[in-house]
């Protein structure tokens, strides 16, 4: 397997997962990549992250068409999560057990954790490391993915290794921005924030400020994230979507997520998704029966409400739905309106469980829950109807 | 003296733990924690808890 060759002494040296799918919880449906690279100088030879456990022989096939691996001098880690540093203990086994690797203190200690026993020479870096002849600037970004994420600058060249940052989930044999349409990558990189980011909003836009103030941003030329491809045509196309999804705005959109037993909440969900769209909202149908958890929360990015369908099953919410909150839950969604509603049998405590979980999560629920007993009739609709306008107009009034 | 959570990361700081690694004693109610003090696994600041229970 080749090498891919970004500047005169910077390669791309990852792997390609075109089959996986579930990625800790999150559908991938065109797999992903786990990206390496490689800063080849006369003085030193310096590798940037490594790849998912499973993936060094292709990791090592890469390097040893540019080098041979044991002429490695140190390891980067950016990131201490396993699919960039599950490669860890075998690869430095190939280069030399005794090189060095470098990450943030955070990184040095969970990586310590994940690896006891491996023998890594763990050393935390402290601001800059010579890689021969030039420095790789160090900016610590806590929470952008984990605590112990950083991002790697080579100043000389432009380029920023932003590990998690920037990145999204596509297995192609392309690899850069200009070679990928934004109608492909677009929903893919929305995709990705939501599911990953979005908790961090916060620190992520603060870390945007620093970058643009710093002045760091005007040197950047090239984006190597470790997913996806090589932001080189155009790097501030992604770095001004992340300018604009840090702020989850609300867009006059609203979506109906559910599951059903016997039909009647889906019965629900059809006639709420027709009333939202007929007051002009851009309304969604997401069916937690066939739509994952991730799919339905990227949806979910940038409406302005999310309205929770389910059942009641032995006292309690539908099992997909109560899923799919706990997600949402660990997302801290901000500016979000919500509602409940579900058919039930007898006791009927779904629908209540839903809009109580949806209250302490903070949303503005401008309508109490809309419960029916077994199969919705005409009748049963009225209710449906009235929290439709109440979410369009708490909507409207937001977006 | 209550506990205070990070709402970014969900660290927990414990007034009776306090944070001796950066310089806060045992017994240190949040509010006296200096401004400049920031959560010890991810870097958010004081703003950025809240208090628990």
């Amino acid at each position: 397997m080749e090498p891919i060759q970004i500047t005169p002494n910077v390669w791309w040296v990852g792997a390609v997962d075109y089959d996986i799918r579930d990625f800790h919880g999150y559908l991938t449906p065109r797999g992903s990549t786990y990206n390496a690279y490689l800063i080849v100088n006369s003085g030193k030879t310096t590798l940037i992250d490594t790849v998912k456990h499973g993936f060094e022989d292709e990791l090592l096939s890469r390097i040893a068409k540019i080098v041979d691996p044991k002429k490695i001098d140190q390891v980067v880690s950016n990131h201490a999560e396993m699919d960039h540093s599950g490669g860890l203990p075998e690869v430095m086994r190939a280069i030399g057990p005794d090189k060095p690797v470098y990450a943030s203190a955070v990184g040095v200690k969970n990586l310590d954790g994940q690896f006891k026993g491996a023998g890594l020479n763990l050393k935390a870096v402290e601001g800059k490391l010579d890689v021969g002849g030039e420095e790789l600037v160090f900016l610590e970004t806590r929470m952008v993915h984990w605590p112990d994420s950083m991002f790697s600058f080579l100043p000389s060249q432009g380029v920023l290794f932003s590990q998690d940052g920037f990145g999204l989930h596509l297995a192609t044999p392309e690899r850069f921005d200009d070679e990928i349409a934004e109608d492909i990558w677009g929903p893919l990189a929305l995709n990705y924030f939501a599911n990953i980011l979005t908790p961090y909003t916060g620190p992520i836009g603060k870390l945007i400020e620093k970058v643009v103030a710093d002045g760091l941003a005007a040197q950047i030329k090239i984006i190597c994230p470790d997913h996806g491809f090589i932001w080189r045509r155009a790097p501030s196309r992604i770095l001004e979507l992340y300018a604009r999804w840090v702020q989850q705005k609300p867009r006059k959109k609203a979506v109906v997520v559910f599951d059903s037993m016997w039909h009647s909440t889906e019965h629900m969900a059809r006639e709420l998704t027709d009333y939202l769209a007929k007051l002009g909202l851009e309304a969604v149908h997401q069916n937690l029966k066939h739509q994952h958890r991730s799919q339905a929360v990227t949806e979910c990015y940038e409406a302005a409400a999310i309205l929770v369908g389910t059942p009641t099953i032995n006292n309690q919410l539908f099992p997909s739905v109560a899923d799919f909150i706990s997600y949402i839950k660990g997302l801290k969604f901000k500016n979000k309106i919500g509602g409940a509603f579900g058919s039930y049998g007898w006791s009927g405590e779904g629908a209540k469980l839903a809009q109580a979980e949806l209250k302490a999560m903070g949303y503005e629920l401008p309508a109490d829950e809309v419960r029916v007993q077994w199969v919705p009739q005409e009748k049963d609709l009225e209710p449906l109807k009235a929290l439709a306008r109440a979410v369009a107009e708490a909507v409207k009034a937001v977006a | 003296m209550k506990k205070h959570v990070c709402i970014v990361c969900g660290y927990v700081y414990d007034p009776a733990s306090g944070d001796p690694d950066n310089s806060v004693a045992p017994g240190t109610d949040f509010s006296q924690v200096p401004g400049d003090w920031v959560c010890p696994v991810c870097g958010a600041g004081k703003d950025q808890f809240d208090a628990q229970g």
